[in-house]
């Protein structure tokens, strides 16, 4: 069974496949939706989500084209597949929505994002913090004599384990971006 | 062509640019500018309503009837949010309305003014789109664009939000373009599936349509195309309430409205069948019943112009991005084009069923004892008015069913019922914009008296535009269908479900400049509801009617098509306590 391209405004095509395989497994879904950089934008996308019951895990959203007035939401999501697919055709009903593209469906893509995390800790904690951040490449932003600001990118799976492990050297704080992420190849 | 305009004259002026002839509203401190505008004018006509909530209700009554978007002009704060219940209304059954509304200037904005309310933040949940508009260089546009919104897709009303130094402020006016939004959804149906569809027909031995409000929606040219198909392929028809005109009630091939107050034969037919074609409806729960019940033999099809409906609900196994119109066309053509092929054996037996199952004549009720029986009340106003050009409008309730149930509707556009929020006081103020826009036509709201008192009100702008809208109230001094599921599902324990304290409607009538018209016994009927027709001017008819009449049939909550409800026999403990949370 072919997924149809349903078109979506003036842009090429869109994520929709009308045909899924329904399953009530749920899955995790990177999607990314291009808007009109107008106000309110970003209400509508998270009233949807809280109207409808939909879950975010992860939202990031800044403008990528200064000139089309245009931002990027990359949203990070869970639910059945029915539920995904829903939450596409729901998006994409959004009048100054211009596209969404599924990038698990779509992908393959890749996923990055950034966080600060602050460790404080005297004497062996804090040597085998600084360790560990070289082993993830962290870099440290600032420093006092007892503490330490990392900063980290990697897929947010990267950053769980970096945080894990931090936790018992002296965690305090963690700031995260969400995920930024594209398609991979050059479309 | 561009020219030099106050926000306020672009108002008007791009209304006038639309096409709009006439606005239903009310005037308040933040819109001012505007109603000076309309003072000076006499290109368009406004309609001074009673109540905001009004307002929205005519003019979606004014939209559904004529096809065109209503339009909607009120003020801040209390204006904008007496609006609300009317957008969610046209929300749910798509129904194109532009609303402005006043704000206090850009300048108080967030300043707790007076008449202050967060209007685009209130209203985004319940309109298509809306937009405040800061600058006056944007207003003509914004305006023309909503309209667009409003109109193109699937449509749903929109708000466009004005402060008032917008409005006093210069700039250049912008004429429509349409062509410049990026807001273009898409028409036409993918041709594989609609071939794919067409094979199912040809080989389906117990197919049916189930249409609904999107052929409405799409147009005339999608009532004749669906019509067109029915003949030729000679398969039954359904509809949801929202649906009812668009294949005629007389038609040889209709089988009856469907869903929770349904036809027995059409509910039959659609859990029986083996290829169900969707077109325009969204498999609301009023229609499906019980979900893992539902039709569990067909393969269905869903042509809707809107992704989202698509796999909502109902899994469908041939889904149709499109307008009706255009997918209907497409159908038709290939179907024709691979030589008009039906399994008419197959079909003959259905019909044989269908046939079978009609003579359970689920519609029959008791004979009066005295008391007019609500049924009968509408089967009259049905005999006597039906050769009218007539168009009916309702309120929410028992009374809204049987009118769904008894009168038969010809054509599109001529019923106007509140069908997915289910708003009582709907009809009354839908009425009003009916009659605005066919004056010369016959328009009788079908109330029950609870519902008919949410909007009463709105009988000043009747009085004072000389609509001759007929109320035909069915009085049972009751709220009839919160009464029948107390009844059925709350022992009988009836709950703030009578109206007390109701007032003479004859005395309201003439209190307001209209005439009443009582009537509590049959014999009388006939006489009485001629008496409401040929007068010219606004009635409002009290028809004392049966207080315990249960609406039937019904499929009880969490219960699948074939597990109806036919009449007063064995309806206790029929819905069971997982029906029960259900609505």
């Amino acid at each position: 069974m072919s997924p149809l391209k349903i078109k979506k405004g003036a842009t090429s095509h869109s994520a929709y496949n009308l045909r899924p395989n329904f399953s009530d497994e749920p899955e995790t879904h990177t999607i990314a939706v291009l808007v009109e950089n107008e106000p309110g934008v970003l209400a509508r996308v998270i009233g949807l989500f809280s109207g409808r019951g939909y879950n975010i895990e992860s939202l990031t959203v800044a403008e990528v084209d200064h000139t089309g007035h245009l931002s990027r939401i990359t949203l990070v999501t869970t639910g059945t597949p029915q539920v995904i697919e829903q939450i596409k055709a729901q998006l994409g009903r959004i009048v100054p929505v211009h596209d969404v593209h599924d990038l698990t469906v779509e992908g393959p893509s890749v996923e990055r994002e950034l966080a600060l995390l602050k460790v404080a800790g005297q004497g062996e904690k804090r040597v085998e913090a600084l360790r560990l951040a070289d082993i993830f490449r962290a870099n440290v932003v600032d420093s006092t004599l007892e503490s330490f600001v990392f900063e980290i990118t990697g897929t947010p799976d990267k950053i769980d384990a970096f945080a894990e492990l931090m936790r018992p050297l002296g965690l305090q704080e963690v700031a995260r971006t969400g995920v930024a992420a594209l398609l991979r190849g050059k479309e | 062509m561009t020219r030099q305009m106050t926000g306020a004259k672009m108002v008007v002026q791009a209304l006038k640019d639309q096409g709009v002839d006439v606005v239903f509203g009310y005037p308040g401190g933040a819109v001012l500018p505007i109603y000076d505008e309309i003072f000076q004018q006499n290109d368009i006509r406004h309609i001074l309503v009673r109540h905001e909530q009004g307002a929205v209700h005519a003019a979606e009554g004014y939209a559904r009837s004529t096809g065109k978007p209503g339009v909607v002009l009120v003020t801040s704060g209390p204006g904008a949010t007496n609006a609300v219940t009317g957008l969610t209304d046209a929300l749910l059954d798509s129904i194109p309305i532009v609303v402005l509304t006043g704000q206090v200037p850009t300048f108080m904005i967030g300043s707790d003014a007076f008449q202050e309310a967060d209007t685009v933040g209130i209203t985004r949940p319940c309109t298509k789109h809306n937009w405040l508009v800061k600058e006056t260089g944007n207003l003509a546009a914004t305006i023309h664009e909503a309209f667009h919104v409003a109109t193109s897709g699937r449509p749903g009303p929109v708000l466009v939000d004005i402060p008032k130094d917008v409005q006093f402020a210069t700039d250049h006016y912008s004429a429509p373009a349409p062509a410049r939004s990026h807001y273009q959804p898409q028409v036409k149906g993918d041709m594989e599936t609609i071939t794919e569809v067409v094979e199912a027909i040809e080989k389906a031995e117990r197919p049916v349509f189930y249409t609904g409000g999107g052929v409405i929606n799409s147009g005339p040219a999608a009532s004749q195309l669906l019509r067109e198909l029915v003949q030729a392929t000679g398969f039954p028809i359904t509809s949801t309430l929202m649906g009812l005109g668009a294949y005629p009630a007389s038609g040889d091939k209709w089988i009856g409205m469907l869903g929770m107050h349904g036809l027995y034969e059409a509910n039959m037919a659609m859990h029986g069948c083996d290829l169900m074609i969707n077109i325009g409806a969204r498999f609301d729960d009023r229609i499906t019943g019980r979900i893992d019940a539902f039709s569990p033999n067909s393969k269905k099809a869903h042509i809707d112009i809107d992704p989202s409906s698509i796999n909502k609900v109902i899994r469908v196994d041939f889904p149709i991005v499109g307008d009706v119109a255009h997918v209907l066309e497409d159908m038709l053509k290939v179907w024709k084009a691979r030589g008009r092929k039906t399994n008419s054996e197959s079909v003959a037996r259905w019909w044989k069923q269908i046939e079978e199952w009609k003579t359970v004549n689920c519609l029959a009720y008791q004979p009066s004892s005295g008391k007019i029986r609500p049924q009968h009340a509408l089967a009259r106003l049905e005999a006597l008015t039906k050769e009218h050009d007539r168009y009916i409008t309702t309120e929410v309730g028992q009374h809204q069913m049987w009118a769904a149930q008894y009168l038969g509707f010809e054509d599109p556009n001529r019923l106007m019922t509140s069908g997915g929020l289910g708003t009582m006081g709907y009809g009354f103020p839908a009425s009003v914009g009916v009659q605005m826009a066919h004056p010369d036509s016959l328009v009788i709201n079908v109330a029950g008296e609870a519902s008919w008192l949410m909007n009463m009100q709105e009988m000043g702008t009747a009085v004072q535009y000389r609509l001759p809208v007929k109320q035909f109230i069915l009085n049972n001094e009751r709220l009839g269908m919160v009464r029948q599921w107390q009844e059925l599902l709350h022992g009988e324990r009836y709950s703030h479900s009578w109206s007390e304290a109701l007032p003479d409607f004859v005395k309201l009538a003439e209190a307001f400049g209209a005439k009443g018209i009582i009537c509590d016994n049959e014999a009388d009927l006939d006489d009485a509801i001629m008496e409401m027709i040929t007068y010219d001017g606004p009635v409002i008819f009290d028809c004392l009617v049966e207080k315990h009449e249960n609406c039937f049939p019904m499929i009880p909550s969490g219960k699948a098509h074939n597990e109806m409800l036919l009449g007063e026999a064995n309806t206790q403990g029929v819905i069971d306590a997982k029906g029960s949370v259900l609505v």
